[in-house]
């Protein structure tokens, strides 16, 4: 038989079907996220059959002091996030609420890490979709910059696997300002910390390593915040969500070389976008929107598909920029981590960074992500979205969904919801031209 | 002699009318601050001259707060939003508001924005106690609550005045636990609708008036032969046990209430201000950190079950009412743990859902039976 007869023979509809379009190959700098992600559990995998020890932190803890250390860390919030994102989060979630005991009303996050916890502890059977990458923690590092909740949930770890914590408490902060009696209470934690948690691991201080590092992770933060800005060009060169897939070299190696390298990747690539005139959202780009909480992980490719049916593209968010985070000495660092999170700032702050982004990135609308893992998020946002509606004269539309539990999620009221808003970004627009 | 029926009575009336008593005072002349649940430094506004209140919600039609909070707060902080805007506080001077957990952060707020009429005073605890700076870091909070209240009073506080302050909330501390150890020896007149109204009804009063009153109550208990109990006795823990309909239950089921671990009541009195140790604001930040046993305040290793277990055997009771204060995280952090401290030591206990603005309580009245019936 020859070749030719081995070829299948189309039929007429086949051959009247448009060609399947090309999958968009993967941008340089998504790969390297991959093997960075990679890399972060395997080292700590590897630490763990050194017998060294590995710790476990909160996102937006001072990730340059265990660096400094070289000690390998993980992200509960990060790796949660994943597992939400891949839907595999129904078995921890069923585990904590059912044999855990622990109440539907709390953080999704801190549920599915329970969770996770007590399997990794022999408390519970559930299989790991990731081979159990996140292995057990030997300390905790806790920061509250972000709410309240992760203190009671780095408790509950500390109880359940019988390790310590190694607390900064950051304060919330109800002036317009970090207090200067916050910043001495903090650095004064810091400075505890450092001497605990090298007494702990057997690590030295080194206060050269730990100015390189700085100056790493300030590089770091200056290149995501860069990339982040590059999304006031119009069209903007990636879609906004894409955005979210970098976060965890912010959020687990703000202090790493590795990170360096992602970041200028993705600057690069945003750059050469811009010069072509090109960009890797989809559609036209038709409205411009800032989208305010997490990410809703479980639903993010419903989220999308819905926002490029109507060429919504979201230029800014209020949550990806916790990460940059600017300093240049530990008082800096101090101050620095008290006022990184809008979670922990006052409305006048939370109002005051939303107002100009919406104003940098030219958005003509805002979704706000009534996330029920997230009360410090949701309890102030209707007093948020008032405000800021009125000062920027920009629409907003909100819709109930979760950063990790996929049960809190309407893709009917999503779709009704965006609709709705284009209506009100359509009459804008077409009120702007008309003059 | 004072009249025992007459002394509980008062203080019923207080803690079903606090708005008369505000009104109390208002007519005096004196200025009111409202003190948001679960901590606040009442001891500044005190020595200031001016009358503390406690705002621990109640039951009210949640309509306006529907603008303001999610359907996921608390009930506690929707009831506390809600008579702000309808204006039920008009006459308070200002309200203190401690950013404790996610949604009292995120109260702190809405009222500054919500309620314009009444000055907002926050203040931020720290929970990093173990660290020696947490305690000048407190000072300064309490200076900044401090000069906040003296733009409303025109004076500044003195140390003499903080120091009566304190030797007053001290005696009432002192006061509020002997008259919960006495109330056990009279389990009779002290049921536990009456209980929860002398608790309650402490933040109705300038504590130097609550403790006179105590002190007689107390009194008066003391004439009176211990009372044998025939009933079965219980202790709460959580946040708050109202209303009233729910403690209705344990008396229709014989249950008496022997001691609790509630914010509302027992944790307020649990650690008096140290009597020496440096000047007043320092001795109150140290009372800050010697707190123990509060879902609110982070603490290591989960202690409330051991505490509960301790409790149920100094009072003798047959188990625990968990009091869980619907969608309040703090609480619901710390329950799995102290369920299995009180399992592995063969306590019974049953949670009641609690929420200020429900309607019909039937469900709890058949747990509070079935409860009744396992112990």
């Amino acid at each position: 038989m020859s070749e030719m007869e081995k070829t299948p023979v189309l039929s007429a509809a086949d051959q009247a079907a448009p060609a399947p379009k090309p999958k968009r190959p993967k941008a340089k700098s998504l790969l390297m996220i991959g093997e960075q992600t990679n890399t972060l559990f395997e080292n700590a995998r590897l630490a763990k059959e050194r017998g060294e020890k590995v710790g476990w932190s909160a996102s937006i803890f001072p990730q340059e002091i265990p660096e400094t250390l070289g000690l390998n860390i993980l992200y509960p919030e990060n790796h949660a996030a994943g597992i939400a994102a891949r839907h595999q989060a129904d078995p921890f979630l069923q585990e904590c609420e059912g044999p855990l005991g622990y109440s539907n009303d709390l953080c999704a996050y801190a549920k599915l890490n329970l969770a996770y916890a007590a399997v990794l502890n022999g408390e519970s059977a559930v299989e790991f979709p990731d081979g159990g990458k996140m292995v057990k923690p030997d300390f905790l590092l806790l920061t509250n910059n972000i709410c309240n909740q992760l203190t009671k949930w780095y408790e509950n770890l500390a109880r359940q696997m019988n390790i310590p914590v190694f607390f900064i408490d950051t304060c919330y902060n109800p002036c317009d300002y970090v207090t200067e009696t916050r910043v001495r209470y903090v650095r004064s934690q810091i400075d505890q910390l450092i001497t605990d948690l090298c007494a702990f691991t057997g690590k030295t201080w080194d206060e050269a390593r730990f100015r390189e590092v700085m100056e790493i992770s300030q590089r770091n933060s200056y290149l995501w915040e860069r990339a982040n800005n590059l999304m006031d060009h119009k069209p903007a060169p990636i879609g906004g969500f894409e955005l979210f897939n970098y976060m965890s070299a912010m959020v687990c190696n703000r202090g790493k070389k590795s990170t360096t390298a992602i970041m200028e990747q993705l600057n690069a690539e945003m750059e050469e976008h811009i010069r072509q005139g090109t960009s890797t959202f989809p559609v036209e780009e038709e409205y411009r929107v800032s989208w305010d909480g997490i990410a809703c992980w479980p639903y993010l490719s419903h989220n999308l598909r819905t926002l490029k049916k109507y060429g919504i593209n979201m230029v800014a968010s209020s949550y990806g920029k916790a990460w940059a985070i600017e300093y240049d000495d530990l008082d800096g660092m101090a101050r620095a981590y008290c006022f990184a999170s809008t979670n922990g700032d006052n409305a006048t702050t939370m109002l005051s960074r939303r107002l100009e982004a919406l104003k940098k990135f030219d958005c003509e609308g805002t979704i706000y992500h009534v996330n029920r893992s997230c009360k410090v998020m949701d309890c102030q946002m209707m007093e948020i979205q008032r405000q800021l509606s009125e000062m920027a004269g920009v629409p907003f539309t909100s819709f109930d969904g979760d950063q990790a539990d996929y049960r809190n999620y309407s893709e009917a009221q999503f779709e009704t919801r965006i609709q709705g808003l284009v209506e009100v970004m359509k009459q804008n627009k077409e009120a702007k031209c008309n003059g | 002699m004072a009249d025992l029926a007459q002394d509980l009575a008062r203080l019923q009336t207080a803690s079903e009318n606090p708005r008369a008593q505000l009104d109390y005072y208002l007519k005096q002349g004196k200025k009111v601050i409202g003190c948001f649940a679960p901590y606040t430094p009442e001891e500044l506004v005190h020595a200031s001259g001016m009358i503390p209140f406690g705002l621990w919600g109640g039951h009210t039609d949640l309509k306006l707060t529907k603008s303001y909070l999610p359907a996921f707060a608390c009930s506690v902080m929707q009831a506390n939003m809600e008579l702000g805007l309808k204006g039920a506080y008009t006459g308070l001077s200002a309200v203190i508001i401690p950013a404790i957990c996610d949604t009292l952060r995120c109260m702190t707020q809405n009222w500054r924005f919500g309620v314009t009429s009444i000055p907002m005073i926050p203040i931020v605890y720290p929970q990093n106690r173990t660290s020696p700076a947490s305690v000048d870091y407190l000072i300064s909070e309490y200076e900044t609550v401090l000069t906040m209240l003296s733009t409303i009073t025109g004076m500044m506080m003195n140390e003499k005045a903080l120091c009566e302050t304190i030797k007053i909330y001290n005696e009432h501390n002192r006061t509020m636990r002997e008259f919960a150890v006495t109330a056990n020896e009279h389990l009779d007149i002290i049921t536990p609708q009456v209980r929860h109204a002398v608790f309650k009804s402490a933040f109705f009063f300038e504590k130097s008036e609550h403790t006179a009153i105590l002190r007689e109550i107390i009194e008066e208990l003391k004439t009176r032969p211990v009372y044998d109990w025939p009933g079965k006795k219980v202790i709460l823990t959580g946040i708050m046990c109202e209303p009233d309909q729910i403690l209705d239950f344990f008396t229709e089921n014989k249950i008496a209430v022997v001691g609790d671990d509630l914010a509302h009541e027992s944790r307020q009195y649990r650690i008096d201000i140290p009597e020496m140790g440096g000047g007043g604001l320092k001795r109150l930040a140290l009372q800050w950190n010697a707190r123990y046993g509060c879902s609110l305040i982070h603490e290591i290793g989960k202690p409330r079950g051991a505490m509960l277990i301790r409790m149920c055997r100094d009072y003798g009771a047959a188990g625990v009412v968990s009091c869980m204060m619907k969608f309040c995280d703090p609480e619901e952090y710390d329950q799995p743990y102290y369920e299995v401290d009180l399992n592995k030591a063969g306590l019974p206990y049953v949670t009641i859902e609690i929420d200020q603005q429900n309607a019909s309580y039937e469900q709890i009245r058949t747990r509070i039976q079935t409860f009744c019936e396992m112990i």
